[in-house]
């Protein structure tokens, strides 16, 4: 069982505070955004957590002036396929 | 056997500008569309039932269902032409609070969709397949295809005039040049073919067979189901640039890598189309695909990125010798 970290990207306006929070997690993209260091794919949107960046996770969610993050228990949501325009 | 009744939805959206499968199922066989939606409904135990397609299509999908007495129980949804309007946070959405944009996803829509009910979003093909296994059987579907890509399914193909754009069934695993060729077209009088979609991939057209799972290289996925080939004149680049500038233009705009990295994309391949001669275009437009994959609610930005990844291969040619200052077909603006 592992935590997840997961950004509501309809939410965040990029503030990155987040970033400031976890610095070994997040990094910052060109426009501000928060990007999960060393992910590819789904793992950017409920980016796994070591035990030891839990606590600055949570602080994190707490914290988010656009409530953009909240922390998945568990098994992070599998990938839904329905891509756009099919 | 679930907490709250499920939803099933019957998804005829078809946003993709060169596909037109779907709204013909929808005008020449609604009625098995109704079929497979009313199987799994029953299959699950009763579940609420919907039909959400584009304007056009409803009224012949309404007289079907009056024709279809299990079918009375169905609610039909009107879908806006938006290319992302099918995704399927966006059609429950839409059906929820009629605003067809993707929705953040903490849970699968299966487990919580529409008003928090577990909610199935099935395209209307799929669903006239599994009116046809439920009346003939499994062995009668698997009578075509192969075995690991059973049955047949619908593809929109177009290409150069004067080839008329046709919707054909074909076999699982056929083989796109054959499937070219039926749609009246010379496989070795095209440069490229675009599989799947928007959000598909450019490949050669020799040598690939349609298949959702199999080597790159020799399959490709099928995808929306969109087949469109460029003959040996058009610009690789060119049509590229158009198509991303579309998808940067469809983004909700909700989800900042999108916002921002879909129209950077565009602007640079623009920028490669319109003959600047910079050699580091083509490595920023395979880093901005790279830093916008994986970053949004839906998959509009790595679907995004993976034509553009396609198109750096595919036409890797093409991209030197625009950035060495000409183009290869007689339309490039650096000719």
């Amino acid at each position: 069982m592992k935590t997840h970290l997961h950004i509501d990207w309809t939410s965040c306006d990029g503030r990155g505070l987040c970033v400031e929070l976890l610095p070994g997690v997040l990094d910052r993209d060109d426009w501000g955004y928060p990007v999960a260091r060393g992910k590819v794919g789904r793992d950017r949107t409920d980016v796994p957590l070591r035990d030891a960046d839990r606590e600055a996770a949570q602080e994190a969610v707490i914290l988010c002036p656009k409530l953009a993050l909240s922390l998945l228990e568990g098994k992070a949501p599998e990938p839904q396929n329905g891509a756009p325009g099919t | 056997m679930f907490a709250a009744r499920p939803v099933v939805i019957a998804n005829g959206a078809e946003g993709e500008p060169l596909s037109s499968k779907d709204r013909t199922l929808l005008a020449h066989a609604p009625h098995l569309v109704i079929d497979g939606l009313v199987a799994l409904a029953e299959a699950l135990g009763g579940a609420s039932m919907y039909v959400y397609a584009p304007a056009a299509s409803l009224p012949r999908v309404e007289q079907a269902v009056g024709e279809r007495p299990r079918g009375k129980r169905i609610r039909m949804v009107q879908a806006p032409e938006t290319f992302i309007s099918g995704e399927s946070s966006a059609v429950v959405n839409m059906i929820a609070n009629g605003s067809a944009i993707p929705t953040d996803q903490r849970r699968r829509l299966s487990e919580s969709g529409l008003n928090g009910r577990p909610t199935l979003v099935v395209n209307v093909e799929t669903l006239a397949q599994v009116a046809l296994i439920a009346r003939y059987g499994a062995p009668w579907f698997r009578q075509a295809g192969t075995p690991a890509d059973p049955g047949t399914r619908l593809v929109s193909v177009s290409g150069p005039a004067p080839v008329p754009d046709v919707v054909l069934e074909v076999p699982g695993g056929a083989q796109l040049s054959a499937v070219l060729q039926e749609a009246g077209m010379d496989p070795a009088a095209l440069s490229a073919v675009l599989v799947g979609g928007y959000h598909g991939r450019w490949v050669r057209p020799a040598a690939h067979a349609l298949s959702p799972a199999g080597l790159p290289g020799r399959t490709v996925r099928p995808g929306a189901g969109v087949i469109h080939a460029l003959d040996l004149q058009a610009c690789g680049i060119q049509a590229t640039a158009r198509i991303v500038g579309y998808l940067a233009d469809q983004s909700a705009r909700q989800c900042g890598p999108c916002m921002f990295g879909l129209p950077a994309m565009a602007s640079i391949l623009n920028r490669i189309a319109g003959g600047e001669t910079n050699h580091r275009l083509a490595s920023e437009l395979e880093r901005l695909g790279k830093l916008v994959s994986g970053r949004g609610a839906c998959r509009h930005p790595e679907g995004t990125a993976g034509l553009v990844s396609s198109a750096l291969e595919v036409f890797a040619g093409d991209f030197r010798a625009h950035l060495s200052g000409y183009c290869t077909g007689p339309g490039g603006a650096a000719a």
